[in-house]
């Protein structure tokens, strides 16, 4: 096979300096609207952000001690440069003679909880993307494969079957399966305890808390896999090039399994990135039904708490990851399909 | 910008492009059959047999929503009022088997409140239904004609669009909804509580969703303004607008359609999965996700607490995504039946 345009390290060198440079700008954006989404849209709608963070019964002093702490009274614009100055050199937030050190890299400190930002997100960081790395293993290879087969045999038994399965799967919300399968595993069987336990302190403990998460979080993903891997096989296969393949005298699993299946896998990798970044940066609902202590359930208790600063350190982060993951998607795409122009 | 303006850049989901080309085939088919594209997805959808059970249950539903006041008071009961005199002082649950399922109260009584769960569920679908359908329009709407000004106009506009779309496609979005819903105020353009919170549901989940629909609309704008007839059209004197809304929008209604159907079941999705959170609709006021978030501290003591709001969401957004699929299936000739 000829591959037209052979990228040269220089054009791959060139598209990564770009597409660093987008997800950089994309960062910033993304910092610049959570800011506005606390700043600027309560003062819109007639609320003093300060009175946000200490409360709506808090006498004026302590109001007036957090406005100070956190510059809320200076430009938006010096607050963004202040939050980004603590992630490389560490930031001291005072009022008054009350004084609170938040070391580099800061990416916040609490003023509910009074402690850092950072040590939190390492924290809770291995949980979620242990969540995520677990449940896209096996979505991937459960749905994957189900797609796949699905659209071979295509009208057959199994093919009905498995895509009703799949379409009562992508209808089904997380939490439900989630509390449904704690009832019936955990409460009613007592097969599995349920509870999240920390790896250091047990593993199959820790094994015994984590696969009813990974198991009805993959499931809901490998219901959407299977099916958009079914529709895409089956158009995969309608190609001249497949049919090439087979004049050829090709045997059928090298037809499916090397030319067939590197074109299914193009948009399978595409939503791969997705979601395993927006999971990685918060599985809220697994977390929630579950009650694992990782970066979802962090950044609800913020939510709810109204806790700036870790919304704003955990926001960066899920936008990291989901940037980080767009970003191996491109490039693993190239990799894959040389049809891509690194343009 | 340097990025080709005509090709599906890597970012866009080749299956989106090709589900809209495949849509736009059957434009073509039209013309070959002499009969109309409506009349044509409406011969293939009356053989899709799952596809109208799903488009009966949503039309059941539809009336279920509207008539909430009338099947509650059927069955004597409504949504807010308390039946302490059912609940076990013991454990707060409900007397009975299958958490307190009676002839009164057809599918049982919330613990400590006592409240009747069949009108909850009966009201709750006026609230699923009224969020799932207008966010999907404010979608469809803004992504509609942001969709076509980017691909009619090209150019800078078009550049400007669909960094915007890139750039909320990948925001992490379930987070900035919950953010955004949690700092409106209780009261704001003269509404207040439950109908400031579905307001700002409405239009916050509205405009995550655009994207989806601006990027297919784009697409089909892109190809659909080289073709033969548009040039005709341009060469007979016919001024942008007329372009615009007679030969362009008429042919874009197909993807619409389909995009739209696809977009109410994961709206519904959204809004439970906010209410669940607690940041969505609160109670008194019965939503299905709220019901599920308090029944998730009862799932060992009465698990039908959990189970009913949870089987009417999923019977709902089932049937949603049946009626859409058979929807998809009827508007693409290519496609498997």
């Amino acid at each position: 096979m000829a591959r037209g345009t052979a990228a040269g390290p220089r054009a791959v060198l060139a598209y990564l300096i770009r597409r660093l440079f987008a997800a950089a700008v994309m960062l910033v954006v993304i910092i610049l609207v959570v800011f506005g989404i606390f700043f600027l849209v309560p003062r819109w709608a007639g609320v003093d952000p300060a009175t946000m963070f200490v409360g709506k019964q808090a006498d004026p002093a302590a109001i007036e001690a957090v406005r100070q702490k956190l510059g809320l009274a200076d430009p938006i614009f010096a607050q963004v440069w202040e939050f980004f100055k603590g992630i490389f050199v560490g930031r001291t937030y005072s009022s008054g003679g009350d004084v609170t050190d938040c070391a580099a890299p800061c990416f916040g400190y609490s003023f509910k909880s009074e402690q850092a930002i950072w040590p939190v997100l390492t924290d809770r960081f291995p949980v979620t993307l242990a969540l995520a790395l677990g449940a896209a293993f096996l979505w991937l290879l459960f749905g994957v494969a189900a797609g796949v087969l699905s659209a071979l045999k295509r009208g057959s038994l199994w093919d009905r079957g498995a895509m009703i399965v799949a379409l009562g799967g992508v209808s089904l919300p997380i939490y439900f399966t989630g509390m449904l399968s704690l009832a019936i595993f955990s409460y009613g069987l007592g097969w599995i305890d349920g509870r999240y336990v920390p790896l250091a302190e047990s593993f199959t403990g820790w094994l015994g808390g984590m696969i009813l998460p990974w198991v009805t979080l993959a499931f809901l993903y490998a219901a959407m896999y299977a099916r958009i891997t079914r529709a895409t096989m089956l158009e995969v296969l309608g190609e001249d090039y497949i049919r090439t393949a087979r004049a050829k005298g090709l045997t059928e699993p090298v037809v499916i399994g090397k030319h067939a299946m590197r074109s299914t896998m193009t948009p399978i990798l595409t939503m791969l990135g997705m979601d395993l970044g927006a999971l990685i940066g918060g599985a809220i609902l697994t977390e929630t039904t579950f009650s694992l202590p990782g970066l979802g359930g962090a950044v609800l208790q913020a939510i709810r708490d109204k806790d700036l600063p870790v919304i704003l350190g955990v926001t960066l982060i899920t936008s990291l990851a989901v940037i980080i993951a767009n970003l191996l998607v491109d490039l693993l795409y190239a990799v894959i399909d040389p049809r891509v122009r690194l343009s | 910008m340097t990025a080709p303006l005509h090709e599906p850049t890597a970012e866009a989901a080749p299956s989106a492009a090709e589900e809209a080309a495949l849509v736009a085939g059957s434009a073509e088919a039209k013309a070959v059959q002499g009969r109309s594209l409506g009349r044509i997805a409406w011969e293939r959808l009356k053989r899709d047999k799952l596809a109208l059970a799903g488009g009966m249950v949503v039309l059941l539903l539809i009336l279920i929503a509207l008539l909430a006041p009338v099947i509650a008071n059927l069955v004597g009961q409504d949504p807010e009022t308390h039946h302490e005199d059912l609940i076990d002082p013991l454990f707060s649950t409900p007397k009975g088997a299958y958490g307190g399922i009676s002839g009164d109260h057809l599918f049982g009584v919330e613990p400590v409140s006592g409240r009747d769960i069949f009108a909850r569920i009966v009201y709750g679908a006026r609230i699923s239904l009224l969020v799932g359908f207008l966010s999907a329009l404010v979608a469809v709407v803004l992504g509609t004609i942001l969709g076509v000004l980017a691909g009619f106009f090209g150019g800078w506009v078009d550049a400007a669009i669909s960094r915007v779309m890139d750039g909320l496609l990948a925001f992490p979005q379930l987070l900035f909804i919950i953010a955004l819903v949690s700092v409106m105020p209780n009261e704001m353009l003269g509404l207040t509580g439950t109908g400031v919170r579905l307001f700002v549901m409405i239009l916050v989940i509205g405009f995550f969703g655009w994207p989806y629909v601006g990027r297919v609309v784009r697409g089909q704008t892109l190809s659909l303004r080289e073709r033969e007839y548009v040039e005709a059209a341009r060469s007979l004197g016919a001024g942008r607008f007329y372009i615009l809304f007679k030969e362009l929008l008429p042919n874009l209604v197909a993807p619409i359609i389909v995009y739209t159907t696809m977009m109410i079941p994961t709206n519904i999705l959204t809004e439970a999965a906010l209410s669940f959170l607690g940041v969505g609709v609160k109670p008194p006021t019965a939503s299905w996700g709220q019901m599920l978030s308090a029944a998730i501290d009862y799932y060992e003591s009465d698990p039908m607490y959990m189970v009913i709001p949870g089987v009417a969401i999923f019977i709902t957004v089932l049937s949603f995504n049946l009626f859409g699929d058979g929807v998809r299936d009827a508007l693409d000739p290519k496609g498997s039946r």
